[in-house]
């Protein structure tokens, strides 16, 4: 029973994993561009959502209903997400024609990492903060096990969201139009596909499905801080290698793998193992199976 | 000379030292992403040396950069396998195994960190970093550095004209790895301490920014890259002391370095330091100005 409560707690902590990694995948698979603005963006939900829903000394001191908080929390994310696929990606592709040959959007992503963090830093202060929730007790009991309803909500959410995400790829003409762009940015135009018109969907997905993550996140752990989205997003881009690159439901295998993984080694070995089995697997995967357990996809081979 | 200043200094010098263990990979075009994997290496063996065998410092800061190196050329072989992203992601994951299994290490502090007793001042840290700076300008001058420069520009062609590739690439990270390790050693004896978590994933982001700031092209770039990018949040550090107006400046320091880097890679993507920039500066001739320039 207890295995089993520990087989429940990693599949949890893997469908937030999941989440994020299908952000990851998606930005990566589509634009081979690596963004590691998504921690930040994870971060900016969730504690946009806490200084709106808590009646603390934040925007006037008034506490929002967590509703329009969350809500507002995704906005938040979308329209920074919408900042950085602006100036990194469409400025570096109209200026030096195809961005993703260098590895130039990489690290301006990393230069928006810092400015997020530290912003929030500034506004908030470095110290972890309790994330309120209006209800009692967030898990249920059922045949015995423990559930976190944060993390069922996550993990059907994760679900449900990439089958239509699937959907919107496969079946509808924007889908269409994306794929094209992922297959080929220049033969995309040609076939008179508004290229720049349609980057920035990827980045609003991205945006949207790091929110959601985040603001879930928040929930189930209770707390917010500037830095809640990195380790996370360590693990999730651990999930995304795992699952093949640009592989969506490899990356939502990754995810629950890597949380599974994390869960039970700490359970079995103690806290101070837990970056050997996540990353000696990924290290080893790198090597042996570049592809990911679930093969598919040559995106993101090409040098910078 | 205050210890403020001196311990500003030791720190120019360790960000100098571990920003050209970087430069060097980044020369012949492999993103390293893991610096903090190799000054941990470093570290924790050159620290464990004088901590617990006693051994004396130059011996260990000796051994520490070697076992660096020696890791950094095991290591090459896997991970030269990789390319592009998956590199980057492989240096990454490389770091993140070595912090693991130094936290897995009870004898060397496991999470609590390592704290020795020998202390390397400002006479051994500076003199280390020019030795440093002046070896890499010396390798990039040599036959080996022309390689690795041809590499970086063209793997195709430096193929074709026989560059070996493979050994080439190999070299260039295990002397990154070996440079690594001795910034490590200096680190370690220049705060007496040394955990994990101080020397974690943020530590390797900067570290890359600072080379990627500062320019691959010509070997001073990395310099540039460290000192400005150390003298300047600490400039505005100081600054916010002075006045409460300031005071955002604390934390607001970093986002000026975010900002620089987000700017920088708009209008200078290739670094502060061009090849152009100095022939232009330093040489008469007029120069064609470069064709690849847009590889950072």
């Amino acid at each position: 029973m207890e295995l089993l409560q520990q087989i429940v707690n990693g599949l949890m902590l893997g469908g937030i994993l999941a989440f994020v990694a299908v952000a990851f995948t998606l930005t990566i698979g589509m634009l081979n561009f690596l963004n590691f603005t998504i921690p930040a963006l994870f971060m900016v939900a969730g504690m946009v959502t806490w200084a709106l829903s808590s009646a603390g000394p934040h925007f006037g001191g008034f506490g929002w209903h967590w509703v329009p908080a969350a809500l507002a929390g995704i906005a938040a994310a979308v329209l920074a997400s919408l900042l950085i696929e602006r100036v990194t990606y469409r400025y570096m592709k109209a200026r030096f024609g195809d961005a993703t040959e260098h590895a130039l959007p990489l690290v301006s992503s990393l230069g928006f990492l810092i400015v997020f963090e530290h912003l929030a830093m500034t506004l908030w202060g470095a110290d972890p903060q309790r994330f309120e929730l209006p209800f009692e007790n967030t898990s249920i009991e059922f045949a015995g096990l423990l559930f976190g309803v944060p993390h069922l909500i996550a993990l059907a959410l994760a679900i449900v969201l990439v089958m239509l995400l699937n959907a919107l790829l496969t079946r509808t003409q924007l889908g269409r139009a994306l794929r094209a762009i992922a297959e080929n940015p220049n033969a995309a135009t040609l076939m008179g596909i508004e290229v720049q018109r349609i980057v920035p969907v990827v980045f609003v997905i991205t945006g949207a499905l790091s929110a959601f993550a985040g603001i879930l996140y928040a929930a189930s752990y209770g707390t917010v801080t500037p830095f809640m989205g990195d380790a996370i997003a360590t693990d999730a881009i651990a999930g995304m290698v795992l699952g093949g690159l640009g592989n969506i439901w490899g990356a939502i295998a990754g995810g629950l793998l890597v949380g599974l993984v994390k869960v039970l080694a700490i359970s079995t070995f103690g806290a101070e193992i837990e970056k050997i089995p996540v990353w000696g697997l990924l290290l080893l995967i790198l090597i042996v199976r570049p592809s990911g357990l679930f093969g598919a996809s040559k995106i993101g081979k090409g040098k910078f | 000379m205050s210890g403020y200043l001196s311990g500003l200094i030791a720190l120019l010098a360790i960000n100098v030292i571990v920003a050209y263990s970087v430069f060097v990979p980044a020369a012949a075009g492999l993103l390293n992403l893991g610096a903090a994997g190799f000054v941990l290496v470093g570290a924790y063996t050159a620290g464990g040396l004088t901590a617990l065998l006693e051994w004396p410092l130059p011996v260990a800061v000796a051994c520490g950069a070697l076992m660096a190196g020696a890791v950094a050329f095991a290591i090459a072989f896997p991970i030269l396998r990789t390319r592009g992203i998956y590199m980057v992601l492989a240096t990454f994951a490389f770091a993140e195994v070595v912090a693991g299994v130094l936290l897995n290490i009870p004898a060397l502090g496991g999470a609590a960190g390592l704290t020795v007793m020998d202390y390397a001042g400002l006479p051994v840290v500076l003199p280390t970093a020019a030795a440093v700076v002046i070896f890499v300008a010396w390798l990039m001058r040599t036959r080996f550095g022309l390689s690795v420069r041809a590499l970086h520009d063209d793997e195709s062609v430096a193929h074709l004209f026989g560059v070996n590739l493979r050994m080439t690439q190999v070299a260039a990270l295990t002397i990154g790895g070996a440079i690594g390790g001795l910034g490590g050693a200096m680190l370690v004896h220049q705060f007496n301490f040394i955990d994990v978590q101080g020397t974690g994933v943020l530590f390797s982001i900067y570290v890359l920014l600072y080379v990627l700031m500062g320019g691959t092209q010509t070997v001073w770039g990395p310099l540039v890259g460290a000192i400005f990018f150390t003298l300047v949040p600490e400039g505005l550090r100081r600054l916010s002391e002075t006045s409460p107006s300031l005071a955002f400046l604390e934390e607001g320091r970093y986002m000026v370095f975010g900002v620089a880097v987000v700017l920088l890679m708009m209008w200078r993507p290739q670094g502060l330091v061009t090849r152009t920039m100095l022939e232009r500066l330093f040489h008469r001739v007029p120069v064609a100005p470069a064709t690849t320039e847009t590889r950072p």
